[in-house]
């Protein structure tokens, strides 16, 4: 019975992270970039909703509708500020404004709200369920994660199938200079990306901060750095991808934490990743791209 | 694309140490220090006009009192308490006519419970002439700030800084209990008072603190006929989580968690346990004391945990204390505020007997001191007839409180 639930909590653990990946995987996927910002949208989801549900003392659901706004406009705003005039840099020049954006995006929280950890009132409210005479106890939020990653997957995956931005997204992804021929704005295709990352990672906030109710303005970071682990295990720019390494980290985290030590739980799953990337450098979906000279 | 992943992977790396720091990073220290630094040279000047221009007090001179704790950071909720702790025992001091016709003077400064920080506000006091020290609050800096006093050979006195390298040196006194005392003297509170049988512990394998004090209780459960059926550990990293760490508990059948960490992880802790409807007797000791204070936080979550501490601001010896302290500062004072109070006394207590005045230097002050402090004995907030040894540590009994109603109750 134990081990049922150290698995659900690892498989609600892994549904976060893998909600998250999808951002880095989708950024990377269509602007060939590294939004290392993204862990930090976050922690400005967490602090929205805290803001209206724990401050002002309005439902939950409101709450997680202003996030979203917030975040999409946030992620819009830093796309079109900080990475737009870098389009055509060096990678580094990017990967580096990321890491700052990150910084900024920290300090500002860190100036508005202090450093004091906040205790965050979930927004689920349901009861936990009882299986087995009480023996096993799964937490409603843990539920409810699941099942929005499934959700979102689902949701995500038929929008870039179905519609004519998703095909847009596809193609920019493909090859950006031809997408351009065809008539596609790259631009805009870019913005709209960062605008749907950005609202995933407010729903992201919403959960996280649910399961472990701290937040501050650090929040964000590791997460963060184990989605993006994730994206990189699962294959990077693959969504079904993330889904699978979001949900195997949480996994192999939990049940490390659980059977072997709870000290070097992130030891393990960090040597997991070197693993998979010494086996596997495109990570478990990753497609091989021959990049022509 | 094989480079460019090694290369994201490598700034993930960097980005991850830095975050491992919990972005207290040194050069925001630096930063934040400089106008600490003006605003301390500005009291100064202040305090020396107004010492020379009325203040009959003040014709004996002004001992120049350093204060050193977290002020802002997850710790902020201590080091608040400590400067208001001081502030209140120096005003009372002053007013009645001060130390060997000496007022005192105070300056805190906040090092965000970090030790590279610390250090950085014991320099900003030294250059304003601090002559004897009230900090550092938490362990860590204060094992940073022992060591640069020890060199100074400057006298100080933590009220809170409960490891055990805290006191090393022979210039450093403390209030409170070191972390083995209070990890022995947790297991035999938990065995006299049968709280529990199997016991499971939860602690952070990477503090000294915490890990200082599960050692000795580990140690003691077992002359007390306790048996532990979990030890789990977390870090600093992984401080967010615990339900694997619960569920091992859960499912080892405990009674009791004994949690001899910072109130701001056990706020969750005990959250992600009422999730779990796991409902053994939680115990914590002083770190746990702020759990109340912690923004947001549903109280009832916290009810009935006890911790060990040596103070209640409810019980009938403190009421005059937390009276002024309410007026003062508007919250009501937890045990760092009263370990704060103590110490000021202390070396009030320890100045007249060695009776030094203000125009010695530091070091001077310190060697008189030293001595002094193994002759007192105080009645303080947090023990009746404190007193001291050579080693710097303080002999009293030590007491229990149970959270009832969102408030601590005395055992």
């Amino acid at each position: 019975m134990s081990f049922l639930s150290y698995l659900i909590n690892g498989i609600s653990l892994g549904s976060i992270y893998a909600i998250i990946a999808l951002g880095y995987t989708m950024v990377y996927g269509i602007a060939r970039m590294l939004n290392f910002a993204h862990g930090d949208i976050i922690m400005v989801g967490g602090f929205a909703i805290f803001t209206i549900v724990s401050t002002m003392g309005l439902p939950p659901l409101l709450g997680i509708l202003v996030a979203v706004a917030v975040c999409t406009v946030l992620g819009v705003t830093i796309e079109r500020v900080a990475y737009r005039p870098l389009r055509g840099a060096s990678s580094l020049a990017v990967l580096i404004t990321a890491i700052g954006v990150s910084y900024l995006l920290q300090n500002i929280a860190l100036l508005i709200f202090g450093s004091n950890a906040r205790q965050f009132t979930s927004v689920v409210t349901l009861p936990n369920l009882k299986l087995a005479d009480g023996a096993l106890t799964i937490s409603s939020v843990t539920i409810v994660t699941i099942v929005s990653c499934i959700l979102i997957m689902i949701g995500l995956t038929s929008f870039i199938n179905k519609t004519k931005v998703g095909q847009a997204m596809l193609a920019v992804s493909e090859d950006n200079g031809a997408a351009t021929l065809m008539g596609i704005d790259v631009n805009r295709t870019i913005a709209i990306t960062f605008a749907i990352g950005s609202a995933l990672a407010a729903v992201a906030g919403a959960l996280l901060c649910s399961t472990y109710p701290s937040l501050t303005p650090y929040t964000g970071s590791m997460p963060g750095i184990k989605a993006f682990v994730a994206a990189v295990f699962g294959g990077i720019g693959s969504i079904p991808g993330a889904l699978i390494g979001g949900v195997l980290l949480g996994v192999i985290e939990n049940l490390s934490k659980a059977y072997i030590s709870s000290q070097l739980s992130d030891t393990i799953v960090f040597s997991v990743l070197i693993l998979v990337l010494l086996i596997r450098p495109t990570g478990i979906l990753g497609r091989k791209i021959n990049e022509k000279v | 694309m094989r480079k460019f992943v090694g290369l994201g992977l490598a700034a993930a790396m960097a980005f991850s140490l830095t975050a491992c720091g919990g972005g207290s990073s040194a050069d925001s220290g630096n930063k934040d220090a400089a106008p600490a630094k003006d605003a301390a040279a500005e009291t100064t000047t202040g305090a020396e006009q107004e010492g020379g221009d009325a203040a009959p007090a003040a014709e004996g001179g002004v001992f120049k009192l350093g204060v050193i704790g977290p002020l802002t950071g997850p710790a902020a909720a201590y080091g608040i308490a400590v400067q208001n702790g001081v502030d209140l025992a120096i005003k009372e001091i002053n007013a009645a006519g001060g130390v060997n016709g000496a007022v005192l003077e105070m300056n805190s400064q906040d090092d965000e419970h970090d030790p590279e920080k610390s250090v950085n506000a014991y320099n900003t006091l030294k250059d304003w002439n601090m002559q004897m020290l009230v900090g550092a609050v938490t362990s860590k800096p204060c094992i940073a700030v022992a060591a640069e006093s020890a060199n100074d050979n400057l006298f100080q006195i933590t009220p809170s800084g409960s490891a055990v390298e805290c006191a090393a040196p022979e210039n450093v006194f403390r209030v409170c209990f070191a972390d083995p005392a209070q990890g022995t003297a947790s297991a035999q509170y938990i065995g006299e008072h049968k709280l529990g049988t199997k016991i499971a512990i939860i602690y952070d394998s990477s503090t000294e603190y915490s890990s200082g004090i599960r050692e000795s209780f580990v140690a003691e459960a077992a002359n007390q006929g306790l048996e532990i059926v979990a030890d789990e550990a977390f870090t600093a990293d992984t401080n967010t989580d615990f339900s694997v760490q619960l569920d091992k508990a859960k499912d080892a059948g405990a009674d009791l968690v004994f949690m001899p960490i910072y109130y701001q992880e056990a706020s969750v802790i005990l959250k992600q346990a009422s999730d779990k409807e796991f409902a053994p007797v939680f115990f914590g000791v002083d770190g746990m004391d702020g759990i109340l204070s912690v923004k947001n936080f549903d109280t009832s979550l916290a009810e009935g945990v006890m911790l060990l501490t040596p103070f209640s601001a409810t019980e009938e010896g403190s009421k005059a204390f937390t009276d002024a302290y309410v007026a003062a500062y508007g919250i009501e004072p937890n045990q760092f505020a009263a370990d704060a109070y103590d110490a000021v006394y202390a070396i009030k207590a320890a100045a007249e007997e060695a009776g030094i005045s203000p125009d010695m230097d530091a070091s001077a002050i310190c060697d008189a001191m030293k001595t002094a402090m193994t002759k007192i004995t105080i009645d303080g907030l947090t023990g009746d007839g404190m007193t001291w040894d050579a080693a710097g540590e303080t002999g009293k009994a030590p007491k229990a409180v149970k959270i009832v109603n969102g408030v601590y109750e005395m055992q």
